[in-house]
């Protein structure tokens, strides 16, 4: 990870400037509180106007989902036999339109989202959270476990993973939570690999050297320097993971192997619209642009928040 | 060489036999037997099938003959289509697969490496947009959203071409599925061509060869090139593997009578042993592309020592 390895020079200087300051000042830390480095990270981010955007558009689309089923007069699976495959209309609430039974396709699509979305919290959650342990312990043992470990990753990494998500679907079952569990089996390594590297070269760094050459305390070598530096790659790998996995879980229900009726989710929906895109292709159209728009932000808040905290790029 | 080919070799076999006694765990661990039919069968029957399947047999056992049969390239039979083993399964629906995902790879490498070497060489022009609108679009817009909308436009509103099926490899319905392929794979190709060329096109030692005078196209073309399609090397694996993925989308999209679709539909169907058997051939195929092209680059790359 290039993009991370030349943070360390700039950050060495940054401590040992921060410690000579000090020393001459002999003030210790009021004197040298500045802006933090997320506070830069944060300005950053807000200065890229496309990663902002999406910013914004995510946190729309995560508050419609919330909060619209709630607002409007439909329910999701409720079906109407006097309003079936109705195109979008603004007259009758149908915004947009109907599905070949009558069920309101807005309704449907936030439902869908909010299925798709907490798939992909909870996935991507586990997911980090297995990473982040298997790579640090393989980053901090070293050695032969080290080895070992990354052995099981590579070996995960040639295993062409939706079709064992689509044995492991068939075997287990295709309630939520199993849909969950397959994802996160296949969406670990990355996580894994890049903790694993950061934590191997953090150990070695001249910044910590700097540091510990400076007296600065354990634990404040590890919360001030380490700790913020591994939380910037989780950050970046988190979001990037989130995308990937919403992802998955739509082809699995696209391919009829995910959610199940009358649950819903936007690959379901696409899948059910593709059949009938013919006579009504807004049935595909809709849930089509939300997974993509969401897909879109995730990704450009991904490459911006990578900008963001990596203060060489700029 | 040798060594390290053989070495190389030597570490798939553990993920191969990983992935296979991880399958067969799975497939075991499922309720219910391949004789719990509607169809009641009488004892002697029931004991008879379960003898010529070894199903009588202690679990290990039954394990071992299964990598038996796997080593002799034996899949089994198939549990839902009655009279057909997966091998025959496989070998009806492996060409129709082969055809369109390696048509498609191959198309895609040309056209990729194309524009994304124009793309290099003129950047901020209308090639170097559409690269990167490519880029962009095949990787947040679903292979499934794709397929759809292509239906929707070329053979619903446009009426040039057929909505899906197959008819022997006539080429109108492979035109479709392999335009989609070849579209989310140049994405991806066409990108990291472009990139890596740029970085190559910085090096010392083009500019050496500039300064000796070269024209741009020797320069390009004999000394840029070769570095520069390292990358894409490297893709090929990748790419191979996704290419055997996303036939599980184009070909239910398509409707193709490929393996995409067997895995599928037998997925439905709880297929177990199509469906293992499945698996597992794709993975040796997968693992058998990645150390061709792993072999491959250690050949091309002189950095690469062994």
């Amino acid at each position: 990870m290039p993009l991370w390895t030349r943070k360390s020079a700039t950050d060495a200087r940054r401590s040992a400037n921060e410690a000579l300051l000090g020393a001459l000042v002999g003030a210790g830390e009021a004197a040298l509180a500045g802006r933090s480095p997320w506070a830069d990270a944060r300005a950053r981010f807000w200065r890229n106007r496309a990663a902002a955007l999406s910013l914004c558009i995510l946190v729309a689309v995560v508050l419609l989902c919330a909060v619209g089923p709630l607002l409007l007069p439909h329910a999701f699976d409720s079906a109407d036999w006097d309003a079936m495959s109705l195109p979008p209309s603004l007259n009758n609430a149908h915004y947009f339109g109907t599905d070949d039974s009558g069920r309101d396709l807005l309704v449907r699509s936030l439902v869908g989202g909010r299925i798709s979305l907490m798939v992909g919290m909870l996935a991507t959650l586990a997911s980090a959270t297995l990473g982040i342990a298997w790579g640090a312990t393989a980053g901090f043992l070293g050695g032969r476990a080290d080895a070992l470990m990354m052995r099981v990753v590579d070996m995960m990494y040639a295993v062409p993973y939706l079709l064992i998500a689509i044995l492991m679907v068939t075997m287990l079952g295709r309630e939520f939570y199993l849909v969950v569990v397959t994802i996160t089996v296949f969406s670990w390594m990355d996580m894994a690999r890049v903790v694993r590297g950061q934590t191997l070269s953090l150990r070695s760094r001249e910044f910590i050297e700097a540091a510990r050459a400076l007296g600065v305390p354990t634990r404040r070598i590890i919360f001030g320097h380490v700790v913020p530096n591994l939380l910037g790659v989780v950050a970046v790998y988190t979001t990037v993971t989130v995308p990937g996995v919403i992802l998955t879980e739509s082809v699995l229900s696209f391919l009829g192997l995910g959610i199940q009726e009358p649950m819903t989710s936007w690959g379901v929906l696409i899948h059910d619209g593709a059949n009938v895109m013919e006579i009504s292709p807004w049935m595909l159209l809709f849930p089509a642009a939300l997974l993509s728009v969401t897909l879109y932000c995730f990704n450009y808040i991904g490459d911006g928040l990578r900008d963001a905290l990596d203060p060489k790029d700029v | 060489m040798g060594s390290y080919c053989l070495r190389r070799i030597l570490a798939t076999l553990p993920t191969l036999l990983v992935v296979v006694t991880v399958c067969y765990l799975m497939l075991h661990a499922t309720p219910g037997g391949p004789f719990d039919d509607e169809r009641k069968v009488s004892a002697v029957v029931l004991a008879n099938l379960q003898a010529k399947y070894h199903l009588d047999q202690p679990m290990w056992k039954q394990y071992l003959y299964y990598l038996n049969n796997l080593l002799h390239g034996d899949l089994g039979a198939s549990f839902r289509y009655a009279d057909w083993s997966v091998n025959e399964l496989v070998a009806k629906a492996l060409p129709v697969s082969a055809a369109i995902g390696g048509g498609a790879i191959v198309l895609s490498l040309l056209i990729g490496v194309l524009l994304g070497s124009v793309a290099a060489l003129r950047q901020n022009s209308a090639v170097d947009y559409l690269v990167m609108l490519m880029g962009n679009l095949g990787h947040a817009v679903p292979s499934f959203v794709i397929g759809p909308v292509l239906i929707l436009v070329f053979a619903v509103w446009l009426r040039l071409l057929p909505a899906g099926g197959w008819d022997d490899f006539a080429p109108r319905y492979i035109v479709l599925p392999m335009a989609l392929l070849v579209f989310i794979n140049v994405a991806t190709i066409g990108r990291v061509m472009r990139g890596s060329l740029i970085e190559v096109l910085h090096s010392n030692f083009i500019r050496t060869a500039r300064a000796k005078g070269l024209p741009t196209r020797i320069i390009v073309l004999r000394h840029a090139m070769k570095p520069a399609l390292l990358p894409v090397v490297s893709l090929i694996g990748p790419l191979a593997i996704s290419s055997i993925t996303s036939a599980v989308v184009t070909e239910t999209v398509f409707s193709l009578p490929g393996l995409g679709k067997l895995i599928v539909n037998g997925a439905a169907n709880r297929d177990y042993t199509l469906v293992l058997g499945l698996v597992v051939l794709v993975t040796v195929i997968a693992v058998g592309f990645n150390l061709l092209v792993d072999l491959a680059y250690a050949a091309l790359d002189p950095k690469i020592r062994y």
